[in-house]
């Protein structure tokens, strides 16, 4: 297997993906996130090799960002929200380790204080009249991406009687497949919420945890400006040898 | 030994109640971000096929309908051909292909209006039944769930991949049920009877 190199330059758009590895993966039916119970289907999944129809996605354009959508902090009313400003920053890779240019990543979260601009969120902490909480980003030629924003805040949830979610942003993130489809969320490193998430604990090993968990990274930190936290998110990788995928064998 | 240096997929995690904060804000009425809410319509107006709609619920296992679903869908043009990275060749230049779907706040209800699409081949060069794919994620769903939807009156029996799915009685949670011209019904039900078929692909 020759992952590094593609003859035709994107033959890597179309090929066979991966497995998943459903043990990684958090399971549908985890007690202690109480919702999963109902929601949980109880029949085995139906196996298959991907086709076409995972093996293609929706393609999205640079020119559909607006100037502002990956910068949270201004991008509601222009004014500036409140709290720990921090970039978010990684790259967009896949299971061979290359980066994947041109996919949208999507992220949403709390205000500082861990409100939801959302109807249905009744928390006590009051929103903030400057953020709205949603970013956009399409990922550059090595698949990097970033995001401006406040450092969410952790917030309680009825769940256990006192459950308290992390501080966290949930990530949509595409690939070039429809079978890569995924969202995830990003935790800070150090949170001692963490292990005590029933959400996060949904996944049962510790590295697969260790994944979502997002270093501090003083390099890209801007002095008297803002914090940075890294965060590289890993979908899918496809197959490809000279023996599968070639385009005139379609 | 020698070192397989594979990175790991990340690990899902549930998409929440507030999934629309990220992926609807307009829908949600938290306006004045983004223009409009992407994947309004996999299709614009000259796509070539037969229109059809689809109207549906997600329910769980204790028969309640989800208000708080999100469903994107994704399929091929009229002629079997998925707009982007086909490697067969150019779609229609009116299909999208994907579309955003979430349930109606108060009623749980969903609707997709798109084209019939075309027959896409399996891997051994049989074609599939027209089917849209559909990813469901929600609150209590830890990890994507994967289905497909097909239509009522299509040869559906000589399909693949509904061929590999061993329960024979389960197929049918897979076949969205006509109940008018071009009109057709697709409930999900994710746990217990009539569980919908999903896929691990």
């Amino acid at each position: 297997m020759t992952p590094s190199k593609t003859l035709d330059g994107n033959s890597h758009d179309s090929g066979p993906l991966f497995f998943r590895d459903r043990d990684w993966h958090p399971a549908a039916y985890t007690p202690g996130y109480k919702t999963s119970m109902t929601r949980a289907p109880h029949r085995a999944l139906v196996a298959l090799s991907s086709t076409l129809s995972e093996q293609t996605g929706p393609a999205f354009g640079h020119d559909m960002i607006g100037e502002r959508d990956n910068n949270l902090i201004v991008n509601f009313t222009g004014q500036p929200a409140i709290g720990e400003r921090i970039i978010m920053h990684g790259r967009v890779l896949d299971e061979n380790g290359r980066g994947i240019p041109d996919v949208l990543v999507e992220i949403w979260q709390a205000n500082a204080g861990g409100r939801y601009r959302h109807k249905k969120d009744g928390y006590l902490a009051p929103l903030d009249p400057n953020f709205g909480g949603c970013g956009r980003t399409i990922s550059g030629p090595d698949g990097s991406y970033e995001f401006l924003t406040v450092r969410p805040g952790a917030y309680p949830w009825p769940n256990h009687v006192n459950n308290w979610r992390p501080m966290h942003i949930h990530v949509s993130v595409f690939g070039t497949g429809f079978g890569q489809r995924l969202i995830t969320q990003m935790y800070f490193e150090g949170d001692p919420l963490i292990a005590k998430c029933p959400i996060v604990n949904t996944i049962g090993q510790q590295k697969a945890i260790e994944a979502l968990v997002a270093p501090l990274d003083m390099n890209r930190a801007i002095p008297m400006d803002c914090l940075a936290y890294r965060f590289d998110i890993v979908l899918r990788g496809r197959r490809q040898s000279f023996f599968e995928n070639r385009k005139e064998g379609m | 030994m020698q070192r397989l240096d594979y990175l790991k997929e990340s690990p899902s995690q549930t998409a929440g109640p507030y999934v629309h904060i990220g992926l609807t804000p307009n829908k949600l009425g938290n306006d004045g971000i983004y223009p409009v809410d992407l994947g309004e319509s996999p299709v614009s107006d000259g796509a070539k096929g037969r229109p059809i709609t689809i109207i549906g619920t997600v329910r769980d296992g204790a028969g309640m309908i989800l208000r708080d679903a999100l469903i994107e869908s994704w399929q091929a043009d009229a002629d079997g051909i998925f707009p982007g990275h086909d490697p067969r060749g150019k779609a229609d230049p009116n299909v999208s292909g994907w579309a955003r779907i979430i349930a109606d706040f108060d009623s749980g209800e969903w609707m997709l209006k798109t084209i019939m699409p075309g027959r896409v081949p399996f891997h051994d060069g049989r074609p599939m039944a027209p089917h849209v794919s559909l990813w469901v994620v929600a609150r209590g769903i830890n990890l994507g769930l994967q289905t497909r939807i097909y239509f009522e009156g299509e040869d559906n029996e000589s399909c693949p991949v509904l061929q590999r799915i061993e329960h024979r009685d389960r197929v049918r949670t897979l076949i969205a049920k006509r109940t008018g011209d071009g009109e057709y019904r697709f409930d999900i039900v994710l746990q217990g009877e009539n569980e919908t078929v999903f896929f691990d692909l």
